[in-house]
């Protein structure tokens, strides 16, 4: 299997999921080089299936999820799933906006193997809960932590005591 | 006192299976990381947990705290096997970020540089894994070969792995004179070794029989994974960052990409050592194809040190200083006035300007002392950017948020070595203890990139 050439559907990728979608699509634009769709986060796990499944679309690979922290914007987290197409070679963004100090949206760990770790990272880093994670838990930092290190909030400088080596399973 | 043993042949055998604990610390384990397997015997029955993060270092938000350029030293920490590829990767973001397009000499330096890293990064992993199965041969052979490359990457960084030596906008500074006749013998050097190493593993009875058929994981699997670079190339994907979104001048190159079919760690072996083929083909046409980096400037002019400019123009003596070359400390050789524009955007918002410029007229100076200080420096436009580059082990992306200040609002490394690492326990399931080291060394993970 190669790596199809530039995939002449990209311009019209943004159009069908707009059309697809309608009023869960909140924004979509193309800065050079990057499709983008800002979406509701309450029709998350539908719409990345879709796009995953649509023929014309197959974006099989979820390149990159990660959080931002735009504080103090309101709404203030945003979670970016970077898609990727291995068939077609096309790539879009998709950005979702998440409101409120404790954030939540649901997991896509269903149609990505790799959302598993990436969701877990978000969370340890950001706190933003991915509802249906089969096993949120942090994953660069220990469990003692307290906090969201890449929070704008959780200061650069702020020390916590050193733990005893993780003990979990064993 | 003998010591009697009593054998009683009623009793049955224990068939329990237990709990392993590998690592996070152990002689086999290049890297820090913790394996929980549940085995069953000598077989791998499930694994129960991967735990990484113990060499995270903060990496994202320390990029928050200084300017745009003073992200690349902790870029060099990444992947230091292959750190010039990562500073490549991060400038990319930023500068689609402002929207430039750097000098096409610059984008040659850094093709030719990220190709050397390449080599060093393939040849560290083969040698590693290959050590860890008994061959010791090609790991002194590799480090040998290695050191031949770093000698070049020494030349133009001054540094071996913590390099810095890409700049949002150009490279720090031109490469030295005389070095694109030395790479050429090196990599011909380098080849020679990769072709030695490859008599004594890729026919090797005993090494065809711990890496065949061993690892091995399913296209689909490793798509849904994230999987790429070497690894998913090997399960018979062609994907490759340099040709499905060509970057710098990778479209004027030609190249082949290799592929595998099984996914097994034998062609991961295989696709890795071809790379390295490849990437010297590269290196050779990027020097043949370089544009020549001096540019029409009049220096016929006496040269001068740095502190007899600053003399001068602190006197008013300052008619002559355009035409005069400044003599700097060699670390800062190669940014003179005559090599810069070629290597450097020509934007004084991004690009220090010439040293000649720094030392001999109050623009040059102020504009140098804006890109320096603390909250000044680069502005890009509010707004996002995600750029990607082939490293060592698949897709090395950087996503950039910017407010328009001086700092970066959120800097993401997407590390190859993340997916993969989520993919392991796939990978291990099922096959035999002594398999994890052999899977765990293709893989290549650097607990650099993966744990940031």
């Amino acid at each position: 299997m190669s790596v199809a050439s530039k995939s002449k559907t990209e311009g019209t990728i943004l159009k069908r999921l707009a059309e697809q979608f309608g009023e869960a699509v909140v924004q979509t634009y193309d800065v050079p080089g990057d499709l983008v769709a800002i979406v509701k986060p309450e029709h998350i796990v539908e719409i990345i299936g879709w796009l995953r499944d649509e023929p014309g679309l197959e974006f099989d690979m979820l390149m990159d999820l990660c959080g931002v922290d735009y504080l103090p914007r309101r709404p203030r987290f945003e979670v970016v799933y970077n898609l990727y197409s291995v068939k077609l070679n096309h790539r879009l963004r998709v950005r979702v906006q998440l409101d409120g100090d404790n954030p939540e949206v649901a997991t896509i760990t269903s149609l990505y193997k790799v959302a598993d770790w990436f969701e877990r990272e978000v969370w340890d880093m950001f706190g933003i809960k991915f509802i249906g994670h089969p096993d949120l838990r942090r994953i660069l930092m220990y469990d003692q932590f307290e906090g969201h290190p890449l929070r704008r909030d959780y200061p650069y400088n702020k020390r916590q005591p050193i733990v005893a080596a993780r003990t979990r399973h064993l | 006192m003998a010591l009697t043993v009593e054998k009683n042949p009623e009793a049955e055998l224990d068939t329990n299976s237990y709990l392993l604990n590998i690592g996070p610390s152990h002689p086999a384990m290049h890297g820090v990381i913790r394996i929980i397997a549940r085995l069953d015997g000598e077989r791998i029955e499930k694994v129960e947990d991967i735990e990484i993060g113990y060499l995270h270092r903060a990496f994202e938000k320390s990029c928050e705290q200084a300017g745009w350029n003073n992200a690349f030293p902790y870029t060099d920490r990444l992947n230091y096997v292959s750190p010039l590829i990562n500073n490549c990767g991060y400038a990319m973001a930023v500068e689609k970020l402002l929207g430039l397009t750097v000098p096409e000499r610059c984008e040659y330096i850094r093709v030719i540089l990220s190709e050397i890293s390449r080599i060093t990064d393939h040849l560290t992993c083969i040698a590693a894994s290959a050590m860890e199965l008994g061959a010791f041969t090609p790991f002194i052979y590799f480090m040998k070969a290695r050191e031949y490359l770093y000698e070049l990457v020494e030349e133009v960084t001054g540094a071996r792995l913590t390099v810095s030596y890409v700049r949002v906008g150009g490279v720090k500074a031109d490469l030295p004179d005389g070095f694109l006749d030395k790479v050429n013998p090196a990599v011909d050097r380098v080849l020679d070794v990769v072709e030695e190493v490859g008599q004594l593993l890729t026919r090797n009875r005993i090494f065809i029989d711990r890496m065949k058929d061993v690892g091995a994981i399913s296209r689909e699997a490793a798509i849904s994974y994230g999987f790429t670079g070497p690894l998913l190339r090997a399960c018979g994907v062609g994907f490759d960052v340099r040709r499905s979104t060509p970057y710098h001048v990778y479209d004027k190159l030609d190249f082949d990409i290799p592929v595998g079919e099984t996914g097994d760690n034998y062609d991961r072996y295989l696709v890795r050592m071809e790379e390295m083929r490849q990437s010297a083909r590269i290196i050779r046409q990027a020097i043949e194809q370089i544009p020549s980096g001096a540019i029409a400037v009049t220096l016929d002019g006496q040269p001068m040190t740095g502190a007899e400019m600053v003399l001068a123009a602190e006197k008013g003596m300052t008619a002559d200083l355009p035409f005069r070359m400044a003599v700097v400390d060699p670390t800062l050789g190669g940014t003179e006035k005559a090599r810069k524009d070629a290597i450097k955007v020509h934007q004084p918002g991004v690009s220090l300007p010439a040293k000649e410029d720094t030392y001999g007229n109050i623009e040059g100076l102020m504009n140098h002392f804006m890109l320096i200080m603390d909250r000044e420096g680069i502005k890009p436009p509010a707004g996002e950017a995600y750029a990607a580059v082939e490293g060592g082990n698949g897709e090395l992306g950087f996503y950039v948020v910017s407010d328009g200040s001086g700092r970066p609002m959120r800097v993401r490394c997407r590390p190859p070595c993340f997916p993969l690492m989520a993919g392991l326990g796939e990978m291990l399931e099922g096959g035999l203890m002594a398999d994890v080291i052999a899977t765990f060394g293709t893989i290549n993970m650097i607990a650099g990139e993966l744990d940031r």
